[in-house]
């Protein structure tokens, strides 16, 4: 996984002690020039991307300020246009998936780093690594053609019987919604808490299991008190990873959450988020504000999945580092 | 020896169950990859025939037809993204793995970094303003730039970390025998780092294959064959999206269909790049 790689040291390049010329003439100022404006592409390519969200949305900045998060009406017909329909689905949904993926994906590596066999352990991990793999759009279909009946059916009556007094299990059960969203999403995210949780508990020196087990503990206590205590902030990087996966997540939550800018407490309510809204009204976005008003959406996306890849990024590299830096 | 105490056997007991949970847990998880790839042939098994590879999509209300627009469609931008993302991510790991040691070499870093995380609906926003508005229409070349630009930093970061994995006494002997660096670059420790390689562009190719968002506004879509790379195409992510979304019985059948045939190459592509690694020698785990 290209996101959670970290660098190996100690292959530098060589530092060439021959003249400029000497260079020039094999050619390896040439290579340099070469590979550079190639590596330079990348850093242009990313800041025209930022200069175009900022500047393709300059109409909607200066004409709702910050009052675009706060306001709940989107009215493209009148030129009204407010974020916070869209923000609440889209945090609502992740809180969901986190909810559901968190401890299941912690058991899962707690599993593979300390109790499965290595051969079992690393192909049990090919297989999550696939999972990640399987494009959004089939985690979509899924959600409409199983998710959804089974959510109308069976497990929202159910829930709303159990625990309809309290207001988030309430309201009728359209099967589309908060809920399946976020069930969804938290089936997409699973394999990245997996892997990353996986190799920050690899990385926890031996010695600490050692003394736990010495001083009486069981496996189990071990583990917890000690092994993933130890490994605490790179797991929070991962789970911060998933969090900016599940934001920006679009076409599974698009096909399952109902696409109704609505703010309800009840989870089976239909809803809307950022990505959805985005995917959905673009091409048919008619009039300069409103495609803006999607744009400052989009660079809300943007600034929101920024912010919490830089933190688990730190996390996580903080605790691989601790660890002696991998194992 | 005493028998063992209430409160010891209450820990062992906590013990075995909480461990046992844990294996229940990345059951589930790996369960959810079976039951996936289970119910998509159940559902698209049938649906797959030679029409299926060579007929253009049917009309609402008549049965049949095919997706071969959109398997087409599908090839054709993927090779633009590879057009696109591939030298640039590779020439510019080797600046980052041989030339560069300096801020430079932190801040493109930190750009691919940045461009990986960026939501793929947000790098679909950024194709519309830089291909689609000026060119005033939907094409092959808007979708195929947009999964470019998101094959570039995964591309970009592993091939950075293979290069950096070849160990320094080749390059100490390359040009102990009088090579030039661009000559050990080009005859040492590319082909040292192959496989790592031809691995890091597998997965970005697998990567942006499934992706749907950044074409919903770029390429678009299109019922029937796209001529040249200057008009909306069709694809086949974006094919399952529309189709399961429809209200006809068959169009959903054949969202299965595609779903399928998608994963199936996806996963294949995935496979056949983490074999190509794990046969390989002196390569990090990435």
């Amino acid at each position: 996984m290209a996101a959670t790689s970290t660098t190996v040291h100690g292959a530098g390049p060589i530092a060439g002690s021959r003249s400029f010329f000497d260079r020039v003439r094999d050619g390896d100022e040439i290579a340099r020039l070469v590979t550079f404006v190639f590596a330079a592409a990348t850093v242009l390519v990313t800041l025209l991307l930022v200069f175009e969200l900022w500047q393709g949305s300059v109409l909607s900045r200066h004409k709702f300020g910050f009052g675009f998060f706060f306001t709940r009406v989107w009215d493209p017909n009148a030129g009204d246009f407010g974020a916070l329909p869209f923000i609440y689905g889209t945090l609502v949904t992740s809180v969901i998936a986190l909810a559901i993926a968190v401890p299941l994906g912690i058991g899962a590596a707690i599993f593979l780093a300390e109790l499965a066999p290595a051969r079992v352990s690393d192909t049990l991990q090919f297989f999550i690594d696939l999972l990640a793999a399987v494009p959004s759009v089939i985690y979509g279909v899924l959600g409409v053609f199983i998710f959804i009946p089974l959510m109308r059916e069976y497990i929202q009556p159910a829930l709303s019987n159990t625990l309809g007094f309290i207001p988030l299990f309430s309201g009728p059960a359209y099967g589309i919604g908060f809920l399946t969203a976020g069930l969804v999403l938290a089936i997409m995210v699973i394999p990245y808490i997996i892997s990353v949780s996986r190799e920050v508990l690899l990385s926890v020196p031996r010695d600490q299991r050692e003394a736990a087990l010495a001083l009486g503990s069981t496996r189990w206590e071990s583990t917890w008190k000690v092994v993933v205590p130890f490994a605490r902030t790179g797991i929070m990087g991962s789970i911060f990873l998933a969090l900016a996966r599940a934001l920006g997540e679009t076409m599974a939550v698009t096909m399952v959450i109902g696409n109704t800018p609505t703010i309800s407490a009840s989870l089976f309510s239909p809803g809307y988020s950022i990505a959805a809204v985005i995917a959905n009204e673009f091409t048919e976005a008619t009039g300069d504000l409103y495609l803006q008003a999607l744009i400052e959406l989009g660079l809300v996306l943007f600034l929101l999945t920024f912010i919490l890849n830089g933190l688990a990024r730190i996390l996580i590299v903080a605790t691989s580092q601790r660890g002696g830096g991998g194992h | 020896m005493p028998a063992m105490s209430a409160r010891l056997r209450w820990r062992k007991l906590v013990s075995g169950f909480m461990l046992a949970m844990t294996g229940v847990c990345a059951l589930v998880a790996v369960a959810a990859l079976f039951f996936i790839l289970g119910y998509l042939v159940y559902h698209g098994g049938t649906s797959i025939n030679w029409n299926f590879f060579t007929k253009l999509p049917a009309p609402v209300g008549e049965s049949g037809g095919g997706m071969a627009n959109a398997i087409v469609g599908s090839a054709k931008l993927l090779l633009l993204a590879s057009v696109i993302g591939v030298p640039i991510g590779f020439l510019g790991a080797i600046y980052l793995a041989e030339f560069s040691t300096g801020p430079i070499a932190f801040v493109v870093r930190y750009a691919a970094d940045l461009l990986n995380g960026v939501p793929s609906i947000v790098i679909g926003i950024f194709a519309y303003a830089v291909v689609v508005l000026p060119f005033k229409h939907f094409s092959t070349l808007a979708g195929g730039f947009a999964l470019g630009i998101m094959m570039i930093p995964i591309t970009l970061r592993s091939t950075e970390d293979f290069m950096r994995a070849v160990p320094n006494t080749l390059r100490e002997g390359a040009m102990a025998l009088g090579a030039s660096k661009w000559r050990t670059i080009a005859t040492v420790i590319v082909p040292a780092a192959y496989r790592g390689i031809l691995t890091a562009v597998l997965l970005a190719f697998a990567r942006v294959a499934g992706e749907t968002a950044p074409l919903l506004f770029t390429s678009f879509g299109n019922h029937f064959w796209s001529p040249g790379w200057n008009q909306p195409i069709e694809s086949l992510p974006h094919m399952v999206y529309i189709y399961a979304i429809s209200p006809y019985e068959d169009w959903q059948r054949q969202a299965w269909a595609a779903g399928l045939v998608l994963l199936g190459l996806i996963l294949i592509i995935n496979i056949l790049a983490r074999t190509i690694l794990a046969r390989g020698v002196s390569v990090p785990r990435s």
